[in-house]
């Protein structure tokens, strides 16, 4: 038997830091997305790159107006023998800087290149959580897989409402997006069940409900809405706009709850009590050794 | 080698506070700083009632978290096993203190004081570099790096331990060498029944809990 005091949500993280995992997760998402579709035209995909980088540098930018001496902000650098947040950090230098390459030059090979710093980034991201042992929400190391499909789910979403409205040819990045979804719903599975008996009661009733949201808006309304859009020509705008929002919108409200609703620490447990005073079971009347 | 360990013995500890207010003392700690704090749980239903009084803080653990997702560097681990905080590499960013499964770390964003402005003693003790960093119990190292230095034992001589140690009324908390068989600590670790705080996550906390005799447990 385990003896202990509830556990208690962490305050240390608030949405600041949340908003680095989504703003961060959709731009990696949609320069992973980018490298390997369709996305017609260069100004379109030079706005697309921009776009990513810019999500990217906002969420480093949200991270960074929490931390509590930013004027030390390169400091985050120093460890990336063993910190994930100094190799995130280097990641997003690479990330930033190739990307911009590819922005300016449109070169297939800087995109594929900035993309791959993006799937590190998004990776990095993920063992962050995955290395936050006091969080059992977080050390679960599924968690990892979760976070970066959600990203790409994201990223994917993104590019499909934005693409939607523009009104550019992207079937790829349509089929990405139907993939990414049902890749994070089936992540979100595996992640819930393993998380189950070890996230306490409060944390999992937390996941629980932002876990509906992202199978019913963030998988089932996406998959819907994108078939409209495939079978319905005159819907396709309005269907690819939705589908790519709920996509969106649902990764983002699951990764903020992920990262603080839902960061109980577990609190401190005691597996023995002690043993005070005399030993043995006494008895009404009976006399004490 | 040397593996400095702090002792808490939960049959003795009596919820007193004396080792928080004389942590907060040695170490300025500003409001709502409690390096050492002591937890305070009950067990059970009436009549069948148990109190326990369980002091907490940092583990100074053989793999401590903290310093693993450190990205700053500022976290170290010395190799007498005191964990420390550089403060001036830290960045504030909290990761020390989301990974560290004792919610041993705190870090103020704004200097804060117990009648809002500053005490004489307050204004004397205050330092600017602990603002918006990560800090946390230190094991008292200056006091045991000092103690050392003149031919003290930890543990031992009070001018060479840990001020909490120091003020414990009730002798529950103890300090020293497990590395030396002779000391203090390892001798309480041989005669008693003892854990460690969530001791399955790996981290070898350097801070013990006694709850029964090793004799009459057997």
């Amino acid at each position: 038997m385990i003896y202990g005091s509830s556990p208690w949500v962490q305050r240390s993280w608030d949405v600041r830091a949340a908003l680095n995992f989504s703003l961060g997760g959709t731009g990696s998402g949609m320069l992973l997305v980018l490298a390997f579709s369709d996305v017609g035209g260069d100004t379109a995909l030079r706005g697309a790159i921009l776009l990513a980088l810019a999500l990217v540098a906002a969420g480093l930018a949200a991270v960074w107006l929490e931390i509590g001496r930013p004027a030390r902000a390169v400091h985050v650098l120093l460890n990336p023998f063993t910190s994930w947040m100094s190799r995130e950090s280097l990641a997003a230098v690479v990330l930033l800087a190739v990307g911009a390459g590819a922005a300016a030059t449109l070169r297939v090979e800087l995109l594929i290149a900035s993309a791959l710093a993006a799937l590190a980034f998004v990776y990095c991201q993920g063992r962050i959580l995955q290395n936050g042992r006091g969080i059992p929400a977080w050390r679960e190391p599924t968690v990892t897989a979760l976070i970066v499909v959600t990203a790409l789910a994201e990223g994917a979403g993104a590019l499909v409402a934005v693409g939607a409205l523009a009104r550019a040819p992207m079937r790829v990045a349509l089929a990405w997006c139907a993939f990414a979804v049902i890749a994070r719903a089936w992540a979100w599975s595996a992640y819930r069940r393993r998380v189950t008996g070890t996230v306490p009661g409060p944390g999992l009733a937390v996941l629980d409900r932002v876990g509906a949201v992202l199978v019913a808006v963030g998988t089932l309304a996406p998959l819907a809405l994108l078939l409209a859009a495939a079978l319905v020509p005159p819907a396709a705008t309005v269907a690819g706009v939705l589908a790519g929002l709920a996509s969106l919108a649902a990764g983002w409200v699951f990764k903020i709850a992920l990262v603080t609703r839902a960061a109980y620490n577990q609190g401190f447990a005691l597996p023995q009590l002690p043993v005070r005073g005399a030993r043995g079971t006494f008895h009404r009347g009976e006399a004490r050794p | 080698m040397t593996r400095w360990v702090m002792i808490a013995d939960l049959r003795r500890c009596v919820g007193c506070q004396t080792c928080t207010a004389a942590c907060r003392q040695a170490n300025a700690t500003p409001p709502g700083v409690q390096w050492r704090r002591v937890l305070d749980m009950e067990f059970g239903e009436y009549p069948a009632v148990k109190r326990v009084f369980v002091p907490v803080g940092c583990m100074h653990c053989d793999e401590p978290p903290c310093m693993q997702v450190c990205p700053s560097t500022a976290t170290r681990k010395r190799a007498d096993g005191v964990v420390t905080i550089d403060y001036d590499l830290c960045i504030g960013c909290s990761y020390c203190a989301v990974a560290c499964p004792y919610q041993a770390r705190y870090r103020t964003d704004a200097p804060a004081f117990a009648y809002g402005e500053p005490t004489a003693a307050e204004s004397e003790e205050f330092d600017a570099a602990r603002i918006g960093v990560a800090t946390k119990c230190t094991f008292c190292v200056d006091r045991i790096d000092a103690g050392t230095a003149r031919g003290l034992v930890p543990g031992v001589d009070p001018d060479a331990t840990p001020a909490c140690v120091n003020s414990c009324i009730a002798g529950a908390l103890h300090f020293g060498d497990r590395d030396d068989p002779q000391s203090n600590v390892s001798r309480l670790l041989a005669e008693n029944r003892h854990f460690r705080m969530h001791e399955s996550l790996g981290t070898g906390p350097g801070f013990y809990y006694l709850w029964d005799r090793e004799a009459e447990a057997a």
